[in-house]
């Protein structure tokens, strides 16, 4: 694998330009090695030490006394953890579901060549262009019980009205999510517009002189034809979704109590706050191992009958 | 990738008033107010005085407008003793951004363009394991790169030391974060700038192997004069990016030298007395003023800039 | 040209004492509410003065948010000139690994032994015989604030003891005010508990549940009454729903809550307020019950630095932090109880007066920093702002786990 490109010089368009003298390919390993590098020692190197090192019991400094799984008994007997866990699963499902939803419903109708697509786009995609910690302060702030969406129902008329998602445990997942998904859907739309954009006109002719309708050949033709985009779509909110952090940080600091809390943000609490490095260690292997869990399938998928390049 | 958007087409438009039009346009009309309610939140609020937050709705209109809450969150809004409100911040961000963006870009299109044209033993591999790079929680590595950076540092104090300059620091400083902010933005920068390079016509290169130029003669030379659009893509990309970035603002710095949307978060979420929620909205929206900007202004370009860096994450 | 040259000279041998001594110290710190800035505000006055410069380094939310990036910045070489810290086990490791000044030589040479009372504050900067802290104030949790206002309105009389406060709850509630103020950050939420288990569980079974992590003390049922308490505070505080505890105390300033457990650093929110102890505003130590000091604290300590001139600087901000003049002004302004036995706090507060007269009695008790690693500290916040915050976790449940954690921390 790793020489793939040696070995079969025929199959690679470059191969009759490659220099034969060695001296001259020098160049492009030397502009290399900062990538080498990268990958070397940070990519493997990095990771490999925070594996290893979630077998220790390092506490303020990393330390090589190992103790075999204990951190990771530990971490699976902890109730903060496993709220994480369940959050992220939750918060993970439903932003999954609705980013697609949500997105290919607004691809579709900015498909149906409309009046003024690009201002309904540039409204739709601006909240990608700002962080999760200005999304979080924004959200929160709408979100406030005293003033924001909560205070305007009542004083429309709905006294009795109670809409108070972050200071609420049972339904402060769904806050971040609605935050969540008004910084993150207008990507996802734009991917999927691009796949859309991207089928053969003929298909539509073809759908229309079978008198199929129109949301018809969108749900039945269109999404299966869109195959990759949408794959690509759920690696990209997949990937995200574990990353989860500043948007909660800004948001409501995992509070209250326990209840929004992400594997994330214990990963830092214990890394750093608590002094057990050992344990965040063992707890950011866990989301290495999802997104494991996420991406070999997908990688499979897709590059599993044919050759990578 | 690259032609992400391509122009209208599917089915010819019915008439403009059918019911089906209406439901659309109602529906996007709908959905589109929901998605702009925030911004208007947050420019409302920033404009009212605090009385009137306390009396009205997060919605209502400005009855008076001031502009005070945005000269405070500007220059004198606290965090600790130091009152100079996000102008610091601001001022740190730009410095961070500009080495950071010109480095990762100066790197990865030089990566992209070996990768390209100058494929060598094991180049293969070591772009594979760069892009599923991209894909490993930043937490797994967040310790050990603090340990990576104090060596860097130490490693260079023993030259800097014998040359008879100071110790040189590198964790911790801007140099720091410059590093963490290449190093994180590699893999979607080289993977960009791979397959622009590769879908230039063959024969250029070919040519210009021909007449003796070498891997940087041809990089400066030809590739690069090509290449604008994708630098334009890769910089809107890493601009907005490490403008916006938190977790690495938060572990590899300090706070004379934090970034914007930390220093906004040290505003918001540390309170002397009462909640100035005018001076936070106003400080929210400044911190998202130079991303929003260059979204605003390159339009087309930023849709396949982020397009291209979604495979980020 | 010759006249220049010697002008220059004499400018340059002038100006030269000043600057060797004139040296920038980057201290770092978590107080940023506007009691503790004001307070830190006077430490950076009285060492500019003495010639050098501090430049702040304020970083703002709680100790769990700063000391990840002070810690992190020790380890990763770019230590700071000096640094918050509360004492304890906390910065041990840092010791052990060499990282943090050895301030003995100062300790020596301004008596430090002699002036720094209760000793037990030393005790808590010495590893291995050597001192490597300045402690800079006492802090104690035990305390319960309460508002003179709210009360009034409710048709109450103030309460004396933890249980009047608990009686007094329902009124409170009728009368449309909070009982308890609570924020929802998680040192709060164990901290409170942390009092109501002192005045509930009395100071010799926390000890030995805490000190000597008795597993058999814990579980017993006089223990697990600190958590029947604590599900009917928690009902008190069901509608406090602030983040921030200096929010919460403004509750209790505003006569919005009946009142709050919180440490004395408190205080410096109700001065800031033009408040008054005893008309405005009442303090019970102990939630009244058993009145106690726990001397807990913040400590400066200083990061190695190879810079010589950096280390004298620390060494000049060490004993200042530890002098007279300093002790007055700051802890007035922060509401904390000063280091030494020996200053004059005519103009303290009622409160602080209290204070100061339980600590002349002895009547003191460790901190919890001081017992626990941050590591089971971090437990038991995990644990208690759970607890504090759901409806339905009950004592039983609490207690359990709790028993779990005491019994794990080393």
């Amino acid at each position: 694998m790793a020489d793939a490109g040696m070995t079969k010089p025929l199959t690679d368009r470059r191969a009759a330009v490659r220099p034969v003298r060695a001296w001259r390919n020098m160049n492009a390993k030397v502009a290399s090695i900062p990538m080498v590098a990268t990958v070397l020692v940070i990519f493997i190197g990095c990771s490999l030490w925070t594996v290893l090192y979630s077998f220790t019991d390092s506490k303020l400094l990393p330390r090589e006394r190992f103790v075999g799984l204990e951190q990771y008994e530990r971490l699976w007997g902890t109730d903060r953890w496993l709220v994480s866990i369940g959050n992220l699963a939750v918060f993970g499902v439903l932003s999954m579901v609705f980013s697609l939803v949500i997105g290919f419903t607004l691809a579709a109708m900015l498909d149906r060549k409309i009046r003024f697509e690009n201002a309904f786009r540039t409204i739709f995609l601006y909240p990608f262009a700002l962080s999760f910690i200005v999304t979080g302060l924004v959200w929160q702030w709408i979100l406030n019980p005293t003033y924001g969406v909560q205070k305007v129902v009542r004083d429309l008329g709905w006294t009795s009205f109670s809409f108070d998602p972050l200071y609420t445990d049972s339904i402060v997942i769904y806050g971040i999510l609605i935050a969540a998904l008004w910084q993150g859907t207008g990507l996802v739309m734009c991917l999927m517009l691009a796949g859309i954009r991207g089928i053969d006109e003929d298909i539509w002719k073809a759908s229309r002189v079978e008198g199929i309708s129109v949301w018809k050949t969108y749900i039945v033709i269109i999404i299966p034809m869109i195959r990759p985009v949408i794959v690509t779509a759920v690696v990209i909110i997949a990937a995200g979704i574990v990353k989860v952090y500043d948007l909660v940080v800004a948001q409501t600091s995992g509070g209250p109590g326990n209840a929004s809390q992400m594997p994330a943000l214990y990963v830092m609490d214990k890394m750093f706050k608590d002094q057990n490095l050992a344990q965040g260690f063992a707890a950011s292997t866990m989301m290495l191992v999802t997104v494991a869990i996420v991406l070999i399938p997908w990688a499979y998928l897709e590059f599993g009958g044919k050759r990578r390049g | 990738m690259a032609e992400m958007i391509a122009g209208p087409r599917g089915p010819k438009p019915r008439r403009a008033f059918s019911t089906p039009n209406i439901v659309l346009y109602g529906t996007l009309i709908v959905v589109a107010a929901y998605y702009a309610l925030p911004l208007y939140v947050m420019i409302v609020t920033s404009l009212k005085t605090m009385p009137e937050i306390r009396l009205g709705n997060v919605f209502s209109p400005p009855v008076e407008i001031t502009f005070e809450p945005w000269v405070k969150a500007w220059s004198s809004a606290c965090t600790g003793i130091n009152c100079d409100g996000l102008s610091r911040g601001f001022w740190n961000s730009v410095w961070i951004l500009i080495p950071s963006v010109i480095l990762s870009i100066a790197i990865s299109s030089v990566n992209g363009y070996a990768l390209a044209n100058w494929k060598y033993r094991g180049s293969e591999f070591f772009f594979a394991v760069l892009m599923i790079g991209a894909f490993i929680p930043y937490q797994v590595m967040l310790y050990p790169i603090v340990l990576v950076l104090k060596n860097i540092g130490d490693f260079l104090s023993i030259f800097s030391l014998a040359m008879g300059m100071g110790k040189v620091q590198v964790y911790g400083t801007l140099s720091g974060l410059v590093i963490v902010h290449t190093i994180f933005g590699m893999p979607i920068l080289t993977l960009l700038f791979r397959n622009y390079f590769s879908a230039l016509p063959e024969e250029l290169f070919k040519a210009a192997r021909v007449d003796g130029a070498g891997f940087w003669g041809i990089f400066f030379k030809i590739m690069l004069p090509m290449a604008l659009p994708i630098f334009v893509v890769a910089m809107i990309l890493q601009v907005t990016g490490i403008w916006n970035d938190f977790l690495f603002g938060v572990i590899y710095t300090k706070p004379e030298i934090y970034p914007m949307t930390v220093q906004l978060n040290n505003i918001v979420n540390s309170v002397q007395g009462v909640k100035e929620y005018n001076v936070n909205m106003a400080a929210t929206l400044l911190t998202g003023l130079v991303p929003l900007t260059i979204y605003f202004i390159s339009g087309k370009l930023f849709v396949r800039g982020i397009a291209a860096g979604a495979v980020k994450g | 040209m010759t006249k220049m040259k010697l002008a220059l000279a004499l400018l340059a041998s002038a100006a030269l004492p000043q600057a060797v001594l004139a040296t920038d110290l980057e201290v770092t710190h978590w107080w940023t509410s506007g009691g503790e800035a004001a307070a830190v505000a006077e430490m950076a006055r009285a060492f500019d003065a003495s010639g050098d410069k501090w430049v702040d380094g304020a970083i703002a939310g709680s100790g769990g948010t700063a000391r990840p990036i002070i810690i992190s910045r020790i380890l990763g070489g770019d230590p700071m000139g000096a640094t918050q810290l509360n004492h304890g086990l906390q910065a041990q490791e840092l010791i052990q690994a060499g990282l943090l000044q050895d301030l003995t030589e100062v300790a020596e040479a301004e008596g430090w032994k002699d002036i720094i009372k209760p000793i037990s504050l030393l005790d808590a900067c010495t590893f291995e015989g050597k001192i490597y802290c300045a402690p800079v104030n006492i802090h104690s949790w035990q305390w319960l604030w309460l508002s003179n206002a709210a009360f009034e309105k409710a048709g109450v009389a103030v309460p004396t003891t933890w249980d009047e406060f608990v009686a007094a709850g329902p009124a409170l509630e009728a009368a449309g005010i909070i009982p308890l103020a609570m924020g929802q950050q998680p040192w709060q939420s164990s901290g409170a508990f942390s009092v109501m288990a002192v005045a509930i569980a009395g100071q010799d079974l926390w000890l030995t549940v805490h000190r000597d992590k008795d597993e058999a003390a814990a579980a017993s049922p006089e223990f697990g009454k600190v958590f029947e308490a604590a599900v009917a505070a928690r009902s008190m505080a069901a509608k406090s729903n602030v983040q921030d505890w200096n929010q919460a105390t403004n509750l209790v300033i505003s006569g919005a809550a009946g009142g709050q457990i919180m440490g004395d650093w408190a205080q410096g929110e109700f001065q800031l307020a033009g408040q008054v102890a005893g008309t405005d505003y009442t303090c019970l130590p102990g939630l009244g019950v058993n009145e106690v000091i726990s001397t807990g604290g913040d400590a400066f300590y200083f990061p190695v630095n190879d810079d010589a001139e950096v280390t004298a600087a620390q060494k000049r901000l060490a004993s200042l932090l530890v002098s007279k003049e300093l002790q007055v002004a700051f802890n007035l302004k922060k509401g904390s109880l000063p280091i030494r036995g020996d200053v004059d706090l005519a103009t303290a507060n009622d409160c602080m007066k209290k204070g100061l007269e339980i600590l002349a009695a002895g009547a003191i008790l460790p901190s919890q920093d001081e017992l626990l690693t941050p590591d089971a500290q971090g437990q038991i916040e995990d644990l208690m702002v759970e607890f504090w915050n759901s409806t339905t976790m009950s004592a039983a449940d609490a207690h359990a786990k709790y028993v779990e954690i005491i019994a794990s921390a080393e």
